[in-house]
């Protein structure tokens, strides 16, 4: 379980959470919405310890992400993070790119990392392209190869930034086919996302974030369809 | 045109110009090395938020890279030579290469690095990476195949910038020529041999430095 409590966190004099908590159990689809800005990004950088936070707590099965005693490398490995701009390594092949950290991280055989990481790529549909490199790849797939790398670590949890956001619209799809399936097979996933549809019909929950605090959270299909809290009536009606 | 050519001179002291040339090949090779080492440092330095380290390499880098190469070796040689701190020719020479070669390739490497997307430190951190595991294996690689074809640049560069050995005594490629063209008047002949060997030595380390990158770099960048 994740747990997110009163987290406050500033760039600066900025200040973009501001109190924020939220519990995601396992097995549990989350996706976070709202407008740029909101925090919602932040968010995720903090549950896995990227970025720092400057108050508050957050719990990932019980250890706190920000003590000092806590060994963030081996927490990570808990946290598949998939990131908006996909972020593939451009100097290693495909199945190098899945294979690299079970590899080094978890000190696996090479042949053992490999198994994993082709299972992990046929997984996301790039079965096919293992010895391609990722430049000569379109978005779409290399979205999908960072989805399957950040799989092949067995992750508990997976954390997704906006990981549509920066794709052409005809490829927007197939990485959301991709997600969905991972929530068919119960992962357990944190979406900040714009994809008003997906939130609705894949995530169990929907939080929506404004000025970095939650503002509204509830059941997906009522937050989306019908949002009680007038802030979240107005980005809805903007967005749609 | 009646100028005529005698070259049997020029091969019967093959031998002397073979050595000048390979004395040219050590000077840059060991210039290069200890370029690279210290551009390394500078670099760091200069991305350092220590105001003297930043200092210190932002001097040296400005002095490197905005005066001829022609009065660094004067001042290595003559000038340090006015403070009772006496060079030979070789290592006035060298050090005015690693003078020049530490400035220009610590740019080099600074470009290099910066141009690196900070998201692919932060994309390798969240797959459980160590700090060095992610500099080892994702940074420093990608860095190295941006840097290399400016670094072998750098490389012929100091070669051909070594040829101002020949102002201070200095018995490289040029030097040697230059000796050997006075003793024999033979200046255009002398000369012409010493250009295609300069230009075979900078080809040779151009067409080894590809096969090694072909080697290295088997991705697409």
């Amino acid at each position: 379980m994740i747990s997110v409590q009163n987290v406050h966190k500033s760039f600066g004099d900025l200040e973009v959470l501001k109190g924020v908590s939220l519990d995601v159990e396992k097995g549990e689809v989350v996706s976070i919405i709202g407008g740029s800005g909101s925090g919602k990004s932040t968010l995720l950088y903090c549950i896995n310890a990227i970025e720092p936070i400057n108050s508050g707590k957050i719990l990932v099965d019980g250890v706190d992400v920000h003590a000092k005693e806590t060994n963030k490398d081996k927490l990570r490995q808990k946290l598949g993070m998939v990131f908006q701009q996909w972020n593939s390594f451009p100097h290693m092949t495909v199945l190098e790119n899945a294979a690299l950290a079970p590899r080094i991280v978890k000190k696996m055989s090479k042949e053992e990392a490999m198994e994993i990481a082709k299972k992990e790529l046929e997984h996301v549909g790039l079965g096919d392209k293992l010895d391609v490199y990722p430049t000569k790849m379109s978005g779409g797939q290399q979205q999908r190869l960072a989805i399957a790398r950040a799989l092949a670590m067995k992750p508990d949890y997976m954390l997704l930034d906006e990981v549509t956001s920066a794709l052409d619209p005809e490829l927007v799809g197939e990485v959301l086919d991709t997600l969905r399936l991972l929530a068919e097979e119960g992962m357990t996933m944190i979406c900040v996302t714009h994809e008003m549809g997906f939130a609705r019909d894949v995530s169990d929950r929907v939080a929506y974030f404004h000025q970095g605090v939650i503002a509204e959270i509830g059941e997906a299909r009522q937050v989306i369809t019908d949002p009680q809290n007038p802030l979240t009536q107005k980005f809805l009606s903007k967005v749609r | 045109m009646d100028y005529e050519f005698h070259w049997n001179i020029v091969f019967q002291n093959m031998p002397e110009l073979l050595n000048g040339a390979f004395v040219t090949l050590h000077v840059s090779v060991l210039a290069m090395l200890l370029g690279v080492v210290i551009a390394i440092l500078l670099a760091i330095a200069k991305m350092n938020n220590t105001k003297f380290f930043c200092h210190v390499a932002t001097v040296w880098v400005e002095i490197a890279r905005n005066t001829p190469a022609l009065f660094q070796i004067y001042m290595a040689y003559f000038g340090l030579g006015a403070f009772g701190i006496h060079l030979s020719p070789y290592v006035a020479v060298l050090s005015a290469l690693v003078f020049i070669n530490a400035g220009y390739l610590t740019e080099t490497f600074r470009g290099g690095f910066q141009s690196i997307p900070t998201t692919q430190y932060s994309a390798s951190k969240s797959l459980g990476m160590t700090s060095f595991q992610a500099y080892r294996y994702i940074i420093l690689p990608q860095m190295l195949r941006r840097i290399y074809h400016p670094m072998t640049n750098q490389f012929v560069w100091s070669i051909l910038m070594s040829s101002l050995g020949i102002l201070v005594g200095m018995s490289e490629l040029s030097g040697t020529t230059q000796r050997l063209q006075s003793l024999s008047f033979r200046t255009l002949e002398f000369f012409i041999v010493a250009a295609v060997m300069y230009f075979v030595i900078t080809k040779l380390v151009l067409f080894s430095s590809s096969l090694l990158a072909r080697r290295l770099f088997k991705g697409e960048i």
